[in-house]
């Protein structure tokens, strides 16, 4: 293997990490503080998830990396081959094959199953941040349970913009409690976050890990008159042809051309690979015959 | 009779320096508190300590919540104390600055209350956020502009608007016409009166303007040096000042 001991950290440093594992578990929603470390890469580049990943990895394990919904992106590519590296671990683009996998800003399309742990890398994990600057402030309001503010921001989006406008990071209320910031997935992917799957959340530079239990209550916060939508582009996937996936758009010449495609690529092989076929797409395997 | 708020032997230390010190006072259901005195006299201080923003050293303020009947408020939980502040009470700042969010839009600033004590239609916010602009003299197409684009009257009066919103019981008022020129206080003081009569409000207002208390308050403490040195009926108190320092105090005004 590697002179690294097993996929990193030390193992104190694990056992740090996974104490405040199993508190966020057992209090949905709660930030719970941990000694986070500095990390080979960046602030910003997943120090809190590839933290929370470490201490989560078994030789056994087969990881899979997520970065904006694709395995083959930089921040995904440098984070598997990380792993790689430090751990000796199996690794996969395929998400049913995958037992953990690492994401940044999606949750794949195919529907986790209970034993897979999803981890996310999260920037800001504060969802009042940007409402209170002060965070003896906001962790009172978190204690007091006083959410009116998420609200005001609410109010103001669709009073500037005549709905909510907020299109990521969109706040949850879990199991009626905690307000929580789901990282920036796009708020097409809020109502997967009830899930089979443990889902935890890593923030490095903030130091806060959360968690969503399996099966755990998540609530998309709303106006009884201006209800939650899961939004996303009104096209289907030009490579794939599925209507139900959150797209990317992309932008293939300077006249004003542009394609829609799937943002989880895995998904959208596996569809080309059973024969569903887009708007644009050549057959599998065909791609450079033109 | 209940007295909404009972004051007993409120005092409050700055180390060796004195806040306030042995403050006593009931006010009943719609009356109007004026608390007069110079600069450092304590007046605020005390404001703060009833309003729970800052701990008391010794003493009691019991005040007869809507659900349990009286209660002390110092051995109340924060929660709950931060319940009352949102619901039951309003305080209002001098400086409009410290009590809006200035980057949030006028009717966001009304609705903060109402969506902090759950209510969570969009339409009827914006109709009790209009409603409350209207009777404070805002025109309804100014209810989407930022607080930065008002003048201080009229922030001023927006502040009022967020305050009594969730229709308080008791107003704290620290300074309300400070900083604000004559006939904007003139009109701001003619407003107050009208909601403190139509709502049944009962106040408590901290200014060094004699001409505020004259006209908004029933009765009126005299501070000097932390101590309340003269209480009365206000027209009883300005008309046959007792004490050296009040009689200093009525004779300094400026008569144009």
């Amino acid at each position: 293997m590697s002179d690294y001991n097993f996929a990193y950290l030390d193992e104190q440093t694990k056992r740090m990490i996974r104490r405040a594992i199993l508190k966020a578990l057992a209090v949905p929603g709660y930030q719970v503080p941990f000694a986070s470390r500095e990390m080979p890469m960046p602030y910003g580049w997943g120090t809190g998830g590839v933290q929370v990943s470490a201490a989560c990895l078994v030789p056994e394990d087969r990881l899979k990396v997520i970065d904006q919904g694709a395995d083959d992106t930089t921040n995904a590519v440098s984070i598997r081959r990380f792993f790689e590296k430090t751990a000796g671990v199996a690794t996969t683009t395929k998400t049913t094959e995958a037992t953990l996998i690492q994401t940044r800003h999606r949750i794949p399309e195919e529907p986790l199953t209970r034993d897979q742990i999803l981890v996310y890398q999260v920037p800001i994990p504060e969802p009042l941040r940007f409402l209170e600057p002060r965070e003896t402030e906001t962790r009172k309001m978190h204690s007091l349970e006083e959410y009116g503010l998420v609200h005001v921001k609410l109010y103001e989006d669709i009073a500037r913009h005549g709905q909510i406008a907020t299109s990521y990071a969109y706040p949850v209320k879990v199991e009626g409690r905690y307000v929580m910031d789901p990282s920036p997935i796009p708020k097409f992917d809020n109502p997967k976050l009830e899930s089979e799957a443990i889902q935890l959340f890593g923030a490095g530079r903030e130091q806060r890990i959360y968690a969503l239990p399996p099966y755990c209550h998540v609530v998309s916060l709303d106006f009884e008159d201006h209800p939650f939508v899961a939004s996303k582009a009104d096209h289907a996937c030009d490579l794939c042809g599925s209507n139900s996936t959150y797209l990317d758009e992309v932008i293939v010449d300077d006249a004003g051309g542009r394609m829609f495609v799937c943002s989880d690529t895995d998904y959208c092989e596996g569809r080309r690979a059973a024969g569903h076929l887009g708007r644009l797409a050549a057959p599998l395997g065909q791609e450079n015959a033109a | 009779m209940t007295p909404l708020l009972q004051v007993k032997g409120l005092t409050k230390r700055y180390g060796a320096r004195i806040g306030c010190t042995a403050v006593n006072f009931d006010l009943f259901p719609g009356e109007v508190m004026g608390i007069v005195g110079e600069s450092g006299s304590g007046k605020s201080t005390l404001l703060n300590c009833l309003a729970g923003h800052l701990e008391a050293d010794a003493g009691s303020v019991v005040f007869d919540t809507r659900a349990e009947g009286p209660r002390d408020l110092r051995a109340m939980s924060e929660p709950e104390r931060r319940m009352l502040s949102r619901t039951d009470w309003a305080f209002v700042h001098q400086n409009p600055r410290d009590g809006l969010r200035m980057g949030v839009s006028a009717g966001g600033n009304v609705g903060e209350r109402l969506m902090a004590v759950g209510a969570r239609h969009y339409g009827g916010i914006r109709a009790q956020a209009l409603d409350w602009l209207d009777r404070v003299e805002i025109d309804a197409d100014r209810i989407d502009d930022r607080p930065t684009a008002f003048s201080g009257g009229m922030q001023q009066r927006l502040q009022i608007a967020r305050n009594l919103v969730t229709g308080p019981r008791l107003v704290f008022m620290d300074e309300p016409t400070g900083g604000l020129d004559v006939s904007v206080q003139a009109r701001l003081l003619d407003l107050l009166r009208g909601l403190v009569r139509e709502m049944g409000l009962s106040a408590v207002i901290v200014t060094h303007d004699l001409a505020v208390v004259r006209l908004l308050a029933h009765r009126l403490m005299v501070m000097k040096s932390g101590q309340v040195v003269e209480a009365g009926l206000t027209d009883q108190v300005l008309d046959d000042p007792q004490h050296g320092y009040t009689q200093l105090l009525v004779s300094s005004v400026l008569q144009v």
